[in-house]
């Protein structure tokens, strides 16, 4: 008797355990679970450590339930590489890098369609976004994301090394090579001018450099325009900035990490980077020089100043979600207009135009960083790598002129053999 | 329980009783017992490895890129010629990789055997050394490559700024086209000798004295006898350490991402197969490729592993 239990036990075990791992692999089924509980993955960053701390006030209005999977940015690209491939309906709510991931995950149908969602609720306002962002979250006529951080290039710069050197805040580029000269050479620990080195990493930042000196990745036609004038002046000038001012035996694989911590520990005098880190910049904390940043707008090239306007990161839906409606309930009311303000005054700049227009959205914000934010945000371009499936790639090619310049090649020939190299790259994308 | 507890039971004799399907399965069980024991380990292989290999096999023999589960074409072995004639992504990772092992592997086993001699004989304070000797065993690589690219940075690195004191103007290590690999091997050995050590020290204790104390007898010196008698003995134990540690290196990626990232580094300069092939998966999403180069790599680590085997078999003759 007490053998045949046993026996039926198991036997409804392993049925039960069957079932469910039925339900976990398949996209069309649904578990109870997931029906009060939102599953959301999210990258390290100001933005989520904001939003983590509000999620109770969410859990507590709406009944449901959060469960948040947080990532290093690497990582987190790599476990949606796994996971999304995998069709995994584990994911309700996923934050996204729009320019980087956006066109090949909604190719690759990743992302659920949110164009319906999006303007249904006139209080939560889809037309309160500004342009860029909402461009970067749009693919192929849908919209496959909401936007929450947007970032501009600006100039990060010391106010005590420019009093005592007796230069004023450079206005365009040969003011600012000029500066960093005189700098680099009144004090040899200092370093003129720095700025992110590595291939891929610098080419965000090399962008507003292109622009300014009246470049792009791509022409109008849709060829590749990193072997243009503009572009090998670009190239040779963000590289040679950086052999001739930049820190002594420069490293050729800083991201924003190392370069930031170049200038806050007070070894360099200019900085080109996002706004959107600033915090790191001005935290006594983080930072050695934190009472003596100053803040600018990009300085003018031949083309003018041209930074990147762009939404860094955004939310959205998994296409292979059983929880879609929750998981929009949760983008919802973490972008809605209190939400988003409230992010921005924590220091992370927004997307909505209305929170920007409100004085208590940037009443937190250093006031020359302001001010440096709204110049950009007029004359900001909408991306800052190229705009492909396969970025990665991609920014490798781009990038290696910047790092070759660094190192002291040509920048002409590297931009010339980088174009060549892009083009095909373009060709095969369109295949 | 009861199926084992009646091994081979056979029905009772002149009866016209139909066994009863427990019987029946009792039966077959005790039948068929070295398979059903071997069974989980057999799932468990079939499930981690087999399947894999076949699907990577599968994957290397197709267009695949984007998403795996994209429609994808059979191209036959059009990856593989791709790949063989890439001079310059795969061939020099190829080289790196044989090159990091080779390098990594000769001056861990010789630094090895020199602290497992020193180990060998007790003295004071051992067990402190032999401690502090396997600490970095214990590390994850990740850590220690993050700890290293800290020590190692060319302007706020600790290792720059000691040589400053002495006056040797600052090095660029990790950031060198030329000495990143060099530095990678560095922090290799670093972590992985106290292996090689543990496991040398392991042979070394079990060897007999007798011939050691027969050739001092004989007046032969301490060099010899290393040479002579002690080495030659210990060249089983000596292929195990290379086996085990050499497999290990040629598959290297936790150290190399932690301190080059993506690429190994803006001009490839770390960039072995692995960590090609991680970039072409995780950043290219080019799965057909990245396949390919994988399967290519398996034989490789096949081919040396099979290499060194051999090497044992003949030692141990």
């Amino acid at each position: 008797m007490k053998r045949r239990s046993i026996v039926k036990y198991a036997a409804f075990a392993a049925a039960l355990s069957l079932g469910l791992t039925g339900c976990g692999g398949g996209s069309g089924s649904s578990d109870s679970k997931a029906a009060g509980t939102v599953r959301v993955t999210l990258a390290n960053h100001v933005w989520t450590e904001g939003i983590k701390a509000a999620i109770p006030e969410f859990e507590k209005s709406t009944g449901l339930k959060v469960e948040l999977t947080q990532l290093g940015e690497d990582q987190l690209s790599d476990q949606y590489n796994v996971k999304l491939n995998a069709g995994t309906d584990e994911i309700d709510v996923m934050m996204y890098r729009p320019l980087q991931e956006g066109k090949a995950f909604a190719k690759n149908g990743y992302l659920a369609d949110l164009t319906s969602k999006v303007s249904q609720d006139a209080g939560w306002d889809w037309k309160d976004y500004q342009d860029g962002p909402v461009k970067a979250s749009t693919v192929d006529g849908k919209v496959v994301g909401v936007p929450i951080i947007t970032e501009r290039e600006v100039l990060y710069y010391r106010k005590d090394l420019l009093k005592s050197a007796g230069l004023a805040v450079p206005k365009t580029m040969d003011e600012l090579q000029a500066a960093a000269k005189t700098i680099a050479a009144a004090s040899p620990d200092t370093a003129g001018f720095v700025a992110r080195t590595g291939k891929s990493a610098a080419v965000t930042q090399f962008s507003s450099f292109l622009y300014s000196f009246g470049g792009d990745f791509v022409d109008a036609s849709g060829k590749s325009a990193v072997g243009s004038d503009a572009a090998k002046k670009a190239y040779a000038f963000y590289g040679g900035l950086i052999k001739s001012y930049g820190p002594k035996n420069v490293s050729t694989d800083m991201s924003w990490p190392e370069a930031m911590a170049i200038f806050t520990q007070g070894k360099a005098a200019f900085y080109t980077e996002a706004d959107s880190l600033y915090k790191n910049a001005t935290d006594p904390a983080k930072s050695k020089v934190a009472d003596n940043v100053g803040f600018a707008a990009l300085p003018s090239g031949p083309a003018g100043s041209k930074p990147y306007n762009i939404p860094s990161w955004g939310l959205a839906v998994n296409k292979a979600s059983n929880n879609q409606d929750n998981a929009w309930k949760f983008i919802q009311w973490a972008t809605s207009k209190e939400r988003t303000l409230a992010a921005q005054k924590a220091g992370v700049p927004g997307p909505r135009a209305s929170v920007w227009a409100d004085p208590a959205g940037t009443s937190t914000y250093p006031k020359d960083l302001a001010e440096a934010i709204s110049v950009s945000a007029k004359n900001g371009v909408g991306h800052d790598r190229p705009e492909v499936v396969t970025v990665g790639k991609a920014r490798e090619i781009v990038g290696t002129p910047i790092v070759s310049t660094i190192t002291g090649a040509d920048a002409s020939t590297a931009a010339d053999k980088a174009s060549g190299e892009f083009q095909k790259f373009l060709d095969s994308e369109k295949k | 329980m009861s199926v084992l507890t009646t091994p081979r039971s056979t029905p009772s004799r002149g009866s016209d009783r139909k066994p009863s399907a427990r019987e029946n399965f009792s039966a077959w069980a005790n039948r068929h017992r070295k398979w059903l024991f071997a069974a989980p380990a057999m799932i468990f292989v079939g499930v981690l490895i087999v399947f894999p290999l076949a699907w990577t096999l599968y994957l290397s023999l197709t267009d695949s890129q984007g998403s795996v589960r994209a429609a994808s074409e059979f191209v036959g072995l059009q990856n593989y010629v791709t790949v063989l004639s890439d001079g310059e992504r795969f061939w020099p990772a190829v080289a790196r990789t044989l090159s990091f092992t080779g390098v990594a592997l000769t001056c861990e086993v010789i630094l090895g055997m020199c602290i497992a001699l020193l180990l060998w004989r007790p003295f004071r304070g051992e067990r402190w050394v032999r401690v502090a000797i396997l600490l970095p065993l214990v590390a994850t690589p990740v850590a220690v490559g993050m700890m290293w690219r800290l020590i190692f940075d060319p302007n706020i690195g600790f290792v720059n700024q000691v040589l400053g004191l002495v006056g040797i103007p600052p090095q660029p290590w990790l950031s060198g086209q030329d000495t990143a690999l060099g530095t990678t091997i560095f922090m290799d050995v670093w972590q992985w000798t106290p292996m090689v050590v543990l496991i040398l020290l392991a042979g070394l204790t079990s060897l007999s004295e007798e011939p050691d104390e027969a050739a001092r007898m004989d007046g032969a010196n301490a060099v010899q006898r290393f040479f002579f008698v002690t080495l030659p003995l210990m060249m089983p134990t000596v292929i195990v350490a290379i086996l085990l540690r050499g497999i290990d290196a040629l598959k290297t990626f936790d150290i190399l991402y932690a301190t080059k990232g993506k690429g190994g580094g803006s001009f490839h300069e770390v960039e072995t197969l692995n960590v090609y092939a991680y970039g072409l998966s995780f950043d290219y999403n080019q799965y057909g490729l990245s396949s390919a180069v994988l399967i290519l790599f398996f034989m490789i680590i096949i081919g040396t592993m099979w290499l060194l085997t051999m090497r044992k078999k003949a030692a141990s003759k």
